[in-house]
């Protein structure tokens, strides 16, 4: 409705001719700063598609001799992308999966029954989320380096190195941001319907398994496409308490990839496109649930 | 029944009403209903993250404020000896020749990100928020750096500033003596790295943004618009101030993101000539270059107590309401 009514309202005090110029303008400025806006990333993209020789021979400004495939072959290879692409799988669903089911189990006890503890514990979660993670480095990296870890789930029996680790960290960082959102978005959902549940004699955790979790389905998978973003895109937790290289989720183990790894620039041209291009994708599908995870926290709901 | 509907809010209501007794006989009748078995459920379900959340973040928080009068190197066991009271905080305020310039670099970021990006980013919502062929694809487009890292926006924006790059080879400096190094110059790879981190930063203020200004209530618009405000007035003295939530929410989004600051510079030089940021010395000196853990620390404390500034507010914003 708000759309609609905003121009109305406006062809009632503006004449038609303005509104149409008015519209050349604003289209105009949208394009240019959506060309400003794809550039680096077409830009990546028409390097990556061109051999280093021909950017050495007629600059990279120039029209392209040879347009192949060959760079991302070259990077997918030398640089055994495959190889961490699995590794960011390996922390990344079952960080998504842990995350959602022990935050929505938190969001429905905050969201429900309340607690004097509720706020403070809430609270003590986001604030937890937003802390700048260097701030708890140094005791974090002792404490991983401290605490034994069964054979089965590490190389070293440490937590320090292992995957059980890093997904552990992510739960923990990222339970704050999802159980505020989902507690936010459960107590929309109707009192009566958990509470005749428990009357009837469901258990807590029948109500919470039969009642709120298929209702707040939709807030769980707009979380879910964002967490994966989120976990995909983290540089550093995997950077310091992750020492073996070749264990390093992609967006970590692009730190090897610095300096002197690649000296063809367009194959790192083709690399930056490889790694930037899995999340671009999982955007584009699932834009509405990409945005709707990111402004249902801003917005309470 | 009808109580319960918004326990938080009629609460505070209560002294008022003189239904005081209510509290206590409505909080019965709810928790009767959960047995033992459901009550221990619970414990569970709040319990264990909690147990994480304390031992994993806070009691680090803590640790990282106590290791900061320490000189620990991490290699003898901490002991009495280690306290070395202010010591660390007075190197690091007076001699320390990388603080200040980190605390410049971030100050920096904030300034940018405040001023110019997010304002871009407003611009943009603004622009974005009508009925209008190819909102959509626009907004797309805006929102696309957002789903990058900043660790693989620094690889795709030195595509632009190597010295085989876009932006010398525009300029006419082809050969690698005569380019400009954008990224190695200590006085010009920070404007180049905020600018790669603006271009992701826009895109994330219009997506918040928007969703504000799609919560307004289309009649006030309608109501300026009818006394004969213009599109500006409608926007500066009617929208911003009702959207005064999301603008907070949106500052203290933008000053976290600055204080976070570490992927990109770390990804280009370390951190190292012309790129200190507050976050990456704590590292550096701690972790990766040198085992100064109480050092470390201390910056640790200052990047703590700087964020608790945005993080005490947001808290605030979004929570306080409840209670109150």
């Amino acid at each position: 409705m708000s759309e609609i009514a905003t121009p109305a309202v406006q062809v009632s005090v503006a004449p038609a001719g303005r509104i149409r110029w008015q519209r050349v303008v604003l289209h105009s400025v949208l394009i240019s700063f959506s060309l400003v806006w794809l550039f680096p990333i077409l830009w990546t993209l028409f390097s990556a598609l061109r051999p280093y020789g021909d950017v050495i021979a007629d600059g990279a400004v120039s029209w392209p001799a040879h347009l192949s495939l060959d760079n991302f072959a070259t990077a997918w290879t030398v640089a055994s992308l495959p190889k961490y692409f699995v590794n960011t799988l390996i922390v990344a669903i079952p960080a998504v999966l842990i995350t959602l089911w022990v935050s929505s189990m938190l969001a429905y006890v905050f969201a429900r029954f309340s607690f004097r503890l509720n706020l403070f514990l809430l609270m003590m979660f986001t604030a937890g989320n937003l802390l700048p993670p260097q701030v708890i480095i140094v005791p974090l990296y002792r404490i991983y380096l401290a605490l034994p870890l069964p054979r089965l789930l590490s190389d070293n029996g440490l937590v320090y190195d292992s995957y059980f680790g890093i997904i552990l960290i992510h739960i923990v960082f990222q339970t704050g941001f999802c159980t505020f959102v989902l507690s936010n978005y459960m107590k929309t959902i109707s009192r009566e319907l958990t509470e005749a549940a428990l009357v009837d004699g469901a258990s807590l955790w029948t109500t919470y398994r039969r009642v709120i979790l298929p209702l707040a389905r939709p807030a769980l998978a707009a979380l879910a496409t964002l967490l994966f973003t989120f976990i995909y895109n983290d540089f550093f937790w995997a950077l310091i308490l992750m020492k073996t290289g070749d264990k390093r989720p992609i967006t970590s183990a692009l730190n090897n990839f610095q300096g002197s790894f690649f000296t063809d620039q367009n194959v790192l041209a083709a690399m930056s496109f490889i790694v930037a291009l899995p999340t671009i994708l999982v955007y584009l599908v699932l834009s509405k649930q990409f945005v709707r995870g990111l402004t249902l926290g801003s917005t309470k709901g | 029944m009808l109580g319960e509907t918004e326990p938080l809010d009629a609460a505070p209501l209560e002294p008022q009403t003189g239904g005081a007794a209510a509290i206590p006989r409505r909080g019965r009748s709810r928790y009767s209903i959960l047995t033992r078995r459901d009550k221990t459920v619970m414990a569970l379900m709040v319990g264990v993250p909690t147990f994480l959340c304390v031992t994993l973040i806070w009691l680090p928080t803590i640790a990282s404020i106590g290791l900061s009068f320490t000189n620990w190197r991490g290699i003898t066991p901490l002991t009495d000896q280690n306290l070395v009271g202010l010591k660390n905080y007075v190197t690091l305020f007076t001699t320390y020749p990388f603080f200040w310039p980190a605390v410049i670099h971030n100050v920096l970021w904030l300034v940018v990100f405040v001023f110019i990006a997010t304002p871009i980013g407003i611009f943009l919502a603004v622009l974005l928020d009508r009925e209008m062929r190819g909102t959509r694809i626009y907004q797309s487009v805006f929102f696309v750096p957002v789903v990058l890292s900043l660790a693989i926006v620094g690889f795709i924006w030195e595509q632009i500033y190597t010295s085989q790059g876009f932006l010398n080879s525009v300029l006419g400096h082809t050969s690698s003596s005569t380019a400009i190094d954008f990224l190695g110059n200590a006085n010009l790879n920070i404007w180049a790295v905020l600018v790669a981190a603006s271009w992701r930063h826009v895109g994330y203020v219009m997506v918040l943004y928007l969703a504000g200004l799609k919560s307004v209530d289309p009649t006030l618009r309608e109501a300026a618009a009818i006394d004969g405000a213009n599109a500006r007035q409608i926007f500066f003295r009617v929208v911003f101030p009702v959207m005064r939530p999301i603008n907070i929410v949106v500052v203290v989004i933008t000053v976290i993101e600055s204080l976070r600051a570490f992927d990109i510079a770390y990804i280009i030089n370390r951190g190292k000539n012309g790129l200190e940021l507050l976050s990456i010395l704590i590292t550096n000196n701690s972790i990766s270059e040198a085992n100064l853990l109480g050092f470390g620390s201390a910056i640790a404390v200052v990047l703590l107590l700087v964020s608790l500034v945005p993080i005490v507010t947001f808290l605030v914003r979004t929570m306080g309401r409840d209670t109150v």
